[in-house]
């Protein structure tokens, strides 16, 4: 059951966890995440959850570490700024192997890398996903959730400013206040005096001095875990006028749906113009990109920073297309990600220059 | 003549291999043989909290959390859940299983490079919320895993790798007393410091865990113990000496005795 509400992005996706089963969340305050932490804080008290206002993001990370364990969902976010924070551990709970969402709303597109790279030290992705409005939001954060407990991983939602601050109307899905299901690798201490008693470990499992106790093997393993979600996580992907696009033009996240606008009004004026917006952005809709580009004969990248994304779409296309990066930074005085060239005109001339 | 009865016993093997006469290993670990150093005070601490564990009645509710040190080694060794946390990151992760499984118990194991150098603010804010957690500070002064190096325990005088000439106020600052301090917060419900360099040490620093123990087990807070360990190669001193240099270097410095009760 779910009802239709103007809320603020930040209120739906905070709703959209808790109806996805999230029972902990800690966070520490920062523009433009702040807003999130308090609408958990005030949701989670009502189905006996947990929010914690952590004295730093390195602790707000550390608590979801301990709360997953326990094999409840947990979640915890920042910015981007807060996530370089937490990435010791992000890292460390991708070895752990534990279940983790984690809401990036991030100041402008500059952090693509840090999201879609690992973020930390060691060999590792997160799967991430980058919605471009609250209706979407509400949907991925569900799947962010289900996601995380399939794979056991960490999965990022990554958004911004304009995500967790614009108020849309919205389906917003009811929550029950059962406890959820916990699962069999979770920890509750029942296991000990059994002789086997659970261990949840970046390290692995297994006994020191014994056969069975190999760093080397587990890290073995945690690559073929992170593969497994590589080929696995169906890649998720928004396109449009790609038959006989010209020109394809690809953007993610709030930007995304600008540009895919931008695209619209273009194909009303005539312009073979056809758009891609990634959604998840790891695993990247490589295939998808591909396809997309293949009958035009020129790829162009908006995204809001110096040019990352567009690395991507030069690997998913392979040299096929030309593809040419057509952004760059934005930023007004507030340092928010508050892009000033986000708006259609601008968005729209760039594509029109750089068609073929 | 030859007096064979001179050899009968030493020049054979033995017929059968020796046994023991009886296994002092704890319940709670599993297995006993680590590869620690001789003389480490370490496996004493973990041992005594382990015992204390067992007798409690603790086994079937209890999750541990590890940092990252020597004592690391243990994390596998032990018959009790374990979560094996980051250096220094410990009380927040038990802090987030405590929150979610209020009826558990939650213990920590950090060294004093891991608690006191790495994670300072993380033991002190769980000490200041009251979090119903027991976190054990195993403090030898060194960075032992790394080969003895100065901590912020590391007392006045005293030689390391990074304070060759002994330790100097001037250069390196002055040691934090991490149990004086914490027991300062009205967060913190008990706090005790304690050692295991000697036989009354042990039975004490079992007697304050124990205590410990029963505060969190009674909700009264946050608790801490301070364990005192040997770590003779990282003082490089003699294995034998270990504990008579605790009790000269370490000991004056972090008093022992309880500094806070419910």
């Amino acid at each position: 059951m779910s009802e239709r509400v103007l809320i603020e992005g930040s209120e739906a996706m905070a709703r959209a966890a808790v109806a996805a089963g999230c029972r902990f969340f800690a966070g520490y305050p920062m523009t433009p995440f702040t807003e999130l932490l308090e609408h958990m804080a005030g949701l989670l008290p009502e189905v006996d959850g947990v929010c914690m206002n952590a004295e730093s993001e390195l602790e707000a990370v550390g608590m979801a570490w301990g709360a997953a364990t326990t094999g409840h969902l947990a979640a915890t976010g920042s910015t981007g700024q807060g996530l370089s924070l937490m990435q010791e551990s992000l890292s460390e709970i991708t070895n752990a192997r534990l279940p983790l969402v984690v809401f990036n709303m991030a100041r402008g597109q500059g952090d693509y890398f840090q999201a879609t790279r690992g973020g930390g030290h060691g060999d590792y992705r997160h799967i991430v996903l980058a919605p471009m409005d609250v209706p979407e939001a509400v949907e991925l954060t569900q799947l962010a959730f289900d996601m995380a407990g399939q794979w056991r991983t960490p999965v990022m939602v990554l958004g911004d400013y304009y995500l967790a601050h614009t108020y849309q109307a919205v389906s917003v899905p009811s929550f029950d206040t059962a406890a959820p299901e916990v699962p069999n690798w979770a920890l509750d201490g029942s296991t000990g005096g059994s002789g086997a008693a659970k261990i949840v470990s970046p390290l692995g499992g297994g006994v020191e001095g014994e056969e069975g106790f190999d760093l080397g093997a587990h890290y073995a393993a945690c690559a073929a875990h992170i593969q497994a979600m590589a080929t696995g996580v169906e890649p998720l992907i928004d396109a449009g006028f790609c038959e006989d696009a010209e020109l394809v033009v690809a953007a993610y996240g709030s930007v995304g749906k600008f540009v895919r606008y931008a695209c619209l009004r273009l194909r009303d004026a005539g312009h073979r113009v056809g758009y891609i917006r990634p959604i998840t952005l790891w695993p990247f809709p490589s295939e998808a990109v591909h396809k997309a580009a293949s009958g035009s004969a020129k790829a162009a990248v908006y995204e809001q920073n110096m040019g990352q994304m567009v690395d991507d779409v030069r690997l998913a296309t392979m040299g096929t297309v030309p593809v040419e990066f057509i952004g760059g930074p934005s930023w007004d005085h507030s340092g928010f990600g508050i892009g000033p060239d986000i708006n259609v005109p601008d968005i729209s001339e760039r594509i029109l220059e750089t068609m073929p | 003549m030859s007096d064979d009865r001179l050899f009968l016993s030493t020049d054979k093997p033995p017929a059968e291999p020796a046994s023991l006469v009886d296994d002092f290993t704890p319940g709670l670990i599993t297995q006993a043989n680590h590869h620690l150093c001789p003389g480490c005070g370490e496996p004493i601490a973990i041992r005594a909290a382990m015992e204390a564990a067992e007798e409690l009645a603790l086994a079937e509710r209890t999750v541990a959390v590890f940092g990252i040190g020597c004592y690391t080694a243990f994390a596998h060794n032990l018959d009790v859940e374990v979560v094996q946390a980051l250096h220094g990151r410990a009380p927040s992760v038990a802090t987030g299983i405590k929150r979610m499984l209020p009826e558990g118990f939650v213990v920590t194991f950090q060294g004093d490079g891991d608690m006191v150098n790495e994670g300072l603010q993380e033991v002190l804010h769980a000490a200041a919320r009251g979090e119903n957690i027991t976190c054990l500070l195993l403090n030898n002064g060194v960075f032992g895993e790394t080969g003895g190096q100065m901590t912020t325990t590391t007392t006045l005088g005293q030689r390391t790798k990074t304070s060759i000439e002994g330790r100097n106020p001037h250069q390196h600052g002055h040691p934090i007393l991490l149990s004086d301090l914490t027991a300062t917060m009205d967060g913190a419900a008990y706090v005790a410091r304690c050692a295991v360099n000697n036989a009354g040490n042990v039975a004490r620093t079992k007697r304050y865990i124990t205590r410990a123990y029963e505060s969190q087990m009674a909700g009264a807070g946050f608790s801490l113990v301070e364990i005192l360990t040997m770590c003779p190669t990282g003082w490089f001193v003699d294995t034998l000496e270990g504990p008579e240099y605790l009790q000269n270097t370490l000991a004056p410095v972090h008093n022992i005795g309880e500094l806070k009760t419910p």
